[in-house]
């Protein structure tokens, strides 16, 4: 009976809490939002108007007038959401069904499991704003984000033609090689904040000011203007090898639609396909959060405190965090319909003759630099 | 003979590739700035906005029969139109005029004239042949319907929408 008097009921509850927060009313509609953000601002880029009819169906509901706010077209998501759910979900013939079925899954979950590291805020009603506050919350994200590449590749060899199977293929190496330059530009950032639990990397950056912003502290340091140089480069990179991590344009070579249909996903209809959809914008959004969290000062910004104050300021560092988050998204959409697709070769040649070289050096300059102004 | 294609020299900005890169959000950026400022027009936007004032003299949309300045229905049912039509979309029934009706020396009119205009390829060929000046390509363009009943044209659709034409023929003209 000692078993069950010592389950940690309040952990179990907060941390669900936390979860069901953190998924079902910030990052499933913001992924739908995001979607609706692509088509929106890709029109205008293209100077078309994009999707701008769907209102809410009021009437349906007994009401006068249809609701259309501003932009209109904001009911856009969920109308594609009930038609992906009433869609005919075919799985043909010649596939191997129980991995066909297994890939969108694996696409879909690594991508959520990754955002349970991620400190989305301070702290509100005496809580700390994440859901697991791991000590080794980088290494985690990176683990398990490399586990999506599981569903990609399984879907194009599951899915028994050629289009998927080199879409998965293509993957595969692209994965590997962009992993490791991700990996190798972070480590500057760890060398400065001295931890790899993102809680602290944020803390040290509300302390000393945000790592590519160092001011944001009041002061500016020698040494933190020196560190600027390798931090900036590192955020680049880092940020290269985020748009490959998450198959987004110039890296979108695995389902590059140009050439291979629609790559590993070209088999999937309906919801299966939706989750491919859905996982690849989670991933964009955990990304995302990641450059947040080890560039630009997390949930931080100055002048105001942290949720210990106060729970109405806990809620601004949320709505900070995921500002800041969207902000970052709008910029994955800009360059996705600015930049031609790379040739994959030149993806390959970038990646392990530049990238990689980059962040290595990167590592050393920063080394230095903290070693010399110690 | 093989001939070589030579490579253009790259300066080094163009070859770090990055300034490039700003260049082109540069050019996006200031594209979505101008929709949002609403600077480029280019879509219309159809049920809202319509053409109909920048149509141009020639259009071609929906056959239409025409009345004379008499009220007097100009078709006089030589099925010339009905034969000519490439998809086959006119059909006429021909019937007699009266003897005691004015127009009696015309002989002949259509007791039925309907257009399928789920056929109809809006070609003018009716047009171009009718000896009559009775059948006129005119502006209407969204012609739609729920049933195939609808999309067929009978006589009174036709005259409805085509309305007078007070024309040159005068042939028909009992004070002549």
């Amino acid at each position: 009976m000692d078993f069950f008097g010592s389950i940690p009921w309040l952990l179990i509850f907060t941390s669900l809490a936390k979860t069901i927060f953190l998924v079902f009313l910030v990052v499933l509609p913001m992924v739908s939002y995001t979607v609706y953000a692509e088509r929106r601002v890709s029109a205008l880029i293209q100077d078309r108007l994009g999707p701008n009819r769907t209102g809410f169906p009021l009437t349906l509901l007994g009401f006068k007038k249809d609701f259309s706010p501003f932009l209109g077209g904001l009911g856009q998501p969920i109308a594609d959401a009930v038609k992906f759910l009433l869609k005919e979900d075919l799985t043909p013939g010649h596939v191997n069904k129980p991995y066909f079925w297994l890939a969108p899954a694996l696409a879909m979950m690594p991508a959520i499991v990754t955002l349970s590291a991620v400190p989305f805020g301070s702290e509100l009603f005496g809580y700390k704003m994440v859901v697991a506050d791991i000590n080794v919350g980088l290494l985690f994200m990176f683990a398990i984000s490399s586990v999506s590449v599981y569903g990609i590749v399984l879907a194009g060899w599951s899915s028994n033609s050629k289009y998927p199977f080199l879409g998965g293929i293509r993957s595969t190496s692209q994965m590997i090689s962009y992993e490791l330059c991700m990996g190798l530009s972070a480590v500057p950032v760890l060398l400065v904040t001295g931890s790899t639990g993102l809680s602290k990397i944020v803390n040290y950056q509300v302390e000393h000011g945000w790592l590519l912003a160092p001011f944001t502290d009041g002061g500016l340091q020698l040494r933190e203007v020196l560190l600027i140089i390798p931090i900036f480069i590192a955020f680049i990179t880092f940020t290269i090898s985020m748009f490959a991590e998450t198959n987004r344009l110039p890296f979108d070579l695995p389902e590059s639609e140009t050439e291979l249909v629609a790559g590993y996903h070209t088999e999937y209809s309906s919801m299966k396909f939706a989750l491919f959809f859905l996982g690849e914008y989670t991933a964009m959004i955990a990304g995302s959060a990641l450059v947040v969290v080890l560039f630009l000062g997390g949930w931080h910004v100055p002048f105001i405190p942290d949720g210990s104050h106060g729970a109405i300021f806990g809620l601004i560092n949320i709505a900070t965090f995921f500002g800041k988050v969207a902000l970052l998204l709008i910029c994955f959409i800009w360059v996705r319909w600015t930049l031609p697709r790379f040739r994959y070769d030149q993806l390959m040649k970038l990646g392990w003759l530049y990238l990689f070289e980059i962040a290595l050096v990167n590592i050393f300059i920063t080394a230095g630099i903290l070693a010399y102004t110690k | 003979m093989a001939y070589t294609v030579p490579r253009p020299k790259l300066t080094f900005a163009e070859k770090l590739y990055l300034p490039n890169i700003v260049a082109g959000l540069a050019i996006t950026f200031k594209h979505l700035k101008r929709m949002l400022k609403g600077e480029t027009k280019v879509v219309m936007q159809y049920p809202e906005e319509k053409w109909d004032k920048s149509m141009p003299e020639h259009y071609r949309g929906a056959p239409t029969l025409v009345t004379d300045q008499h009220g007097r229905e100009r078709c006089v049912a030589c099925q010339l139109c009905e034969f000519i039509c490439p998809p086959r979309a006119i059909k006429i029934t021909p019937g007699h005029i009266p003897a005691e009706n004015a127009f009696a020396k015309v002989e002949k009119y259509p007791a039925a004239f309907d257009i399928d205009m789920i056929r109809c390829i809006y070609c003018g060929m009716c047009e171009e042949v009718c000896p009559e000046q009775a059948i006129f390509l005119r502006k209407d363009y969204a012609i739609t319907g729920t049933s195939r009943e609808q999309m067929l044209h009978n006589k009174e659709k036709l005259y409805e929408l085509g309305g007078v034409f007070d024309g040159l023929i005068h042939k028909w003209n009992p004070e002549k």
